[in-house]
C-alpha cells in the first residue's frame, strides 16, 4: 500500500540551515558579511583591491577568498591589506555555507567589522546556495553586456546590492545601461546599483560609503 | 555541477521524511522546479541515479513539475512570459512588472511504502 506523505520544504533547507549559523555568528560578532558575487573576468578581485584601501583606518575588513584563481587572488588581497582565509573548492562551482562555516574560525571574527567572501566566479551555480552573510554584492561589468540579466535571471534576481564595473569601457562599448538597469530592476527591485570604474576610481566613493553606512565599526580601526 | 549537492539536498529532505512516517521504502518524488531556479531535472535525475542507491529512495521515480518563469504586470495584470531580452509587458508595453513564478525548488510530496 503506497501512501503519500506532504514535505513541502526547499531543496536548499540543509544549506538554508548552515546559512543561518553563519548568519548568527557574524551577527554575534557584529561582523557585516557581503557575498561577493561575479562572472570571471568581471571584476571581484579589482573591486576588493580598490575597497581595501578605502577602508583603512575606517573599519577592520577580512576577506575569505574562495575564486579558483585562487593563489593570485590571495596574493592581490593580502596586498591591498587584508590576509585572506583561502578556500581551494577544487573543481567547485559555487560556494556554499558548509564551506563558509569551515572558514569563520579561521579568521579574528572579534576583531572584524566587515567580512567580504569571494565566491566562485560563475553566474549559474552561487545563485542558489545562501552563505549566511548578509548581502548579497554582484560585480558586473559593461564588456559583458547589457543582455546579463535576461539571460541570468536566477543570478540578477537575489541582488541587493549591484556593482557595474568598468564604466571607463563604455565610450567604446554598444552597452546600454537604461536597458541593462531595467532588467535588474524587475529581477532585483530593490538593489542598488553603483557604476564605477575599479580602474580609474570614478564612481567608487559611493559604493564606498554604501558599504560604510551599512558596517558599524566596533571600536576605533587600527 | 551544482545539481550534484541540490540532489544531495533532495536525498536528505526524502530520508527525513520517510523516517518521520515509519517509511519502508520511498517510491516515487514530487519535485517542484522554477525555470529561475537554475536547475536541471535531467542533470538531477542523473545524480540521483547514484546517490540513492543503498538509502530508502533506491530506485524510487523523481516526477518532476517544471514552473516556467512569468511576469505580472504592475498596470495591466496581465502574467506572461519574458520575451527574448526584454521584460516589459507584452500586453501593454509597460515596464512596471515583476516575477510572479519561476522561483522555486523543493520537495512536494513523497509516496512511501509502510513495509518492504
Amino acid at each position: 500500500m503506497s501512501q503519500r506523505v506532504p514535505v513541502v520544504e526547499k531543496i536548499t533547507k540543509a544549506n538554508d540551515r548552515i546559512a543561518a549559523l553563519n548568519r548568527a555568528l557574524l551577527d554575534s560578532h557584529g561582523v557585516f558579511g557581503l557575498n561577493l558575487l561575479a562572472s570571471p573576468g568581471a571584476g571581484k578581485t579589482s573591486l576588493i583591491e580598490a575597497t581595501l584601501p578605502r577602508l583603512r583606518g575606517r573599519l577592520r575588513v577580512g576577506v575569505v577568498e574562495g575564486d579558483l584563481a585562487t593563489s593570485l587572488d590571495a596574493e592581490r588581497a593580502a596586498a591591498a591589506g587584508a590576509p585572506p582565509v583561502q578556500l581551494t573548492p577544487r573543481g567547485a562551482c559555487h560556494l556554499d555555507a558548509a564551506m563558509v562555516h569551515d572558514a569563520l574560525p579561521r579568521l579574528p571574527l572579534a576583531e572584524l567589522d566587515l567580512l567580504i567572501v569571494e565566491n566562485v566566479g560563475n553566474l549559474i551555480c552561487p545563485a542558489s546556495f545562501a552563505l549566511g552573510t548578509h548581502a548579497d554584492v554582484l560585480v558586473a561589468s559593461t564588456p559583458e553586456g547589457d543582455d546579463k540579466p535576461y539571460k541570468y535571471p536566477s543570478m540578477y534576481g537575489r541582488v541587493d546590492a549591484l556593482v557595474i564595473n568598468k564604466i571607463d569601457l563604455l565610450p567604446h562599448l554598444d552597452f546600454d545601461m537604461e536597458r541593462f538597469r531595467r532588467g535588474v530592476a524587475v529581477l532585483s527591485p530593490d538593489a542598488v546599483a553603483f557604476p564605477l570604474s575599479c580602474r580609474t576610481g570614478e564612481g567608487l566613493d559611493a559604493w564606498i560609503a554604501w558599504l560604510a553606512a551599512r558596517t558599524r565599526p566596533k571600536r576605533g580601526a587600527g | 555541477m551544482h545539481e550534484l549537492a541540490i540532489t544531495q539536498g533532495i536525498l536528505d529532505l526524502v530520508a527525513e521524511h520517510a523516517a518521520a512516517a515509519g517509511a519502508a521504502r520511498v517510491t516515487a518524488i514530487d519535485i517542484v522546479v522554477g525555470e529561475m531556479s537554475g536547475f536541471l531535472p535531467d542533470s538531477i535525475q542523473f545524480y540521483w541515479d547514484e546517490l540513492s542507491e543503498g538509502t530508502v529512495a533506491r530506485g524510487a521515480t523523481l516526477r518532476f513539475r517544471r514552473v516556467p518563469l512569468r511576469l505580472a504586470c504592475a498596470d495591466c495584470g496581465s502574467l506572461f512570459p519574458p520575451g527574448d531580452g526584454r521584460f516589459d509587458c507584452s500586453a501593454c508595453g509597460s515596464p512596471r512588472v515583476r516575477v510572479a513564478q519561476g522561483r522555486e525548488l523543493r520537495v512536494e510530496s513523497i509516496d512511501v511504502e509502510e513495509t518492504a
